[in-house]
């Protein structure tokens, strides 16, 4: 993995948080749509947090010919299809937030 | 790699629990627009403003969308306009002119404030100071987005008591002017003792004479946030709540400072300060008091008040002074009423007065900040009341400043409606003895001696 410190600007890899009641393809459905436009997943995990399904991922989305903007609007909108929240986010506010 | 419960808590503290940037302000020079004509000058704080600042929004949304944090309001900051109009200015209207020049600027650039309608007298008035400070009813009461603020003491100057009781009197006639919206204008007016050059809140921003042509200072918030975090540490001593707040403020500035870089980046303007302030609004769950209810207080204004708040204040700096490169403003905890549900709560409830306020910011910033009062106040009593905040301020080397609200036709029992992040507030009552005759002497106080410390 290349430090992240000397990544540069539009290699920034993006965070996408799913949230919401866990059901049958919730995963399945984002990683179709990050295959179908070549946005690579890097790590994924999940958690269940007070009976609530929390799935975070991170990915790169440098080979992708959708922006950052489009592609945070179409995942809020697959979320709101399955009833989910999904959030696309920049990894370094967190980066920032919990590491000094 | 960052790790889910990192990611989870982040996202808590955004959508749950009020975790947002309160404001981007773009500090903006003017020196270069003044000149004896006071059209060119109108044209000149325009073009430079609407220049400097036409991206300002659109970065600021960008950010927004990229890292999902609220930035809720993009403002700008002007040079104190009395030192822009002194050479062009001949009467009050003249200045007016230069308040409703900024007013179409930020409506152009899509700010909701433009501050720096300001002069700069902690030891005396210019004649242009002068005619500023007179003209600014009518400016506030025919523009929306342009807030003032005047400086009228230091620690190093003492306190300019000419216009601390010439404010008495303005702050009343702009009560006047905008009395059909419950006397609005006076929210939009402070009246500072050591007064940063880098504040990014309003209404008291304005970009120093020290600042570089632009600059870009950022205010964070979070409340919320510090509250939830308590909750976690019920009953523990001091150490482990001092502890928590630390740690929770140095989280909540941390993304003040990646926003902050982010901007810079955008706009080619350079980062100035994080302003570390605890900002509350008027929503539930985004509140000072509920932090001081928190640690353990009945309500704010009950005794212990003023030692929770000196804790809250000092950990809240002592965690974000390292989380950020550059820290300035006010960086403290507001303690706004009418801003604050828990501040209004314990206003209604009798905890809290405005001679304990006035404790308060003793060890805090900033002040006696939107407290609104019987509009039948007089005049004398409101420099009083200045003059004493004032006075905190001078000797204990901090800023202070006073944004009262005297709302005409109400008094005490009735509540006031100002919208918005300004929120309502109950009328307060205000002591009833007189101090004209000390108000009405004129001059100044001198600076205070900086030894002997007692």
């Amino acid at each position: 993995m290349i430090k992240h410190a000397f990544v540069p600007d539009y290699m920034k890899r993006t965070v996408i948080t799913v949230v919401g009641k866990d059901k049958v393809g919730i995963i399945a459905r984002v990683c179709t749509y990050l295959a179908e436009n070549n946005i690579n997943i890097l790590d994924i995990s999940q958690t269940i947090v007070q009976g609530f399904f929390n799935m975070m991922m991170i990915v790169d989305a440098f080979n992708s010919t959708k922006d950052f903007d489009t592609i945070a609007d179409d995942l809020a909108h697959i979320g709101e299809e399955i009833g989910v929240i999904i959030r696309a986010q920049h990894e370094d506010i967190f980066d920032k937030m919990h590491r000094i | 790699m960052i790790n889910i419960h990192e990611v989870i808590e982040t996202n808590k503290m955004i959508t749950q629990e009020n975790l947002d940037v309160r404001t981007i302000t773009l500090g903006i020079s003017l020196l270069d627009c003044a000149c004896e004509d006071l059209s060119e000058v109108n044209i000149k704080v325009y073009d430079k403003i609407t220049r400097t600042a036409g991206n300002l929004v659109a970065a600021g949304n960008k950010i927004q969308k990229e890292y999902g944090i609220p930035i809720v309001n993009k403002r700008i900051s002007v040079t104190p306009v009395a030192l822009i109009g002194a050479a062009a200015c001949k009467c009050p209207e003249d200045f007016v002119s230069i308040a409703e020049t900024m007013d179409r600027a930020a409506k152009e650039v899509g700010v909701n404030f433009i501050g720096g309608y300001s002069a700069l007298v902690s030891k005396a008035m210019t004649q242009a100071d002068e005619l500023l400070i007179r003209s600014i009813p009518e400016a506030l009461s025919r523009t929306v987005s342009v807030c003032s603020s005047i400086n009228v003491g230091s620690t190093k100057t003492g306190i300019d008591m000419n216009a601390v009781k010439l404010l008495g009197e303005i702050i009343l006639q702009t009560a006047e002017l905008t009395k059909d919206k419950d006397s609005i204008g006076c929210a939009k007016l402070v009246v500072f003792c050591n007064a940063p050059d880098d504040n990014p809140f309003m209404a008291g921003a304005f970009h120093g004479i020290t600042e570089g042509d632009a600059v870009l200072n950022i205010g964070v918030s979070g409340p919320g946030v510090v509250k939830k975090a308590l909750e976690n540490v019920r009953g523990a001593d001091f150490e482990t709540l001092c502890e928590t707040i630390k740690k929770t403020a140095f989280k909540i500035t941390r993304v003040g400072q990646l926003v902050a870089q982010e901007a810079s980046k955008i706009l080619g303007i350079p980062f100035g300060i994080v302003d570390l302030s605890l900002a509350p609004t008027p929503a539930v769950g985004d509140s000072v008091a509920e932090i001081l209810e928190e640690m353990g207080l009945e309500y704010a204004g009950a005794p212990g008040t003023t030692a929770a708040l000196a804790v809250l204040n000092d950990q809240v700096k002592k965690g974000g002074v390292m989380a950020s490169s550059f820290v300035g403003g006010l960086s403290g905890a507001f303690i706004p009423v009418s801003e604050d549900q828990g501040m209004i709560n314990a206003v209604n409830a009798g905890a809290l007065t405005l001679e304990k306020l006035e404790a308060m910011t003793c060890v805090c910033s900033v002040g006696l900040d939107m407290i609104a009062i019987p509009g039948d106040t007089k005049a004398s009593t409101i420099s009083g009341i200045i003059a004493d905040e004032m006075a905190i301020g001078m000797i204990n080397q901090k800023t202070t400043a006073v944004r009262i609200i005297p709302v005409i036709g109400k008094t005490v029992g009735d509540k006031v409606e100002f919208g918005g992040l300004l929120g309502h507030a109950p009328i307060m009552p205000v002591n009833r003895f007189a101090c004209d005759s000390f108000i009405n002497r004129g001059g100044r106080i001198p600076a205070p001696i900086h030894s002997f410390k007692n």
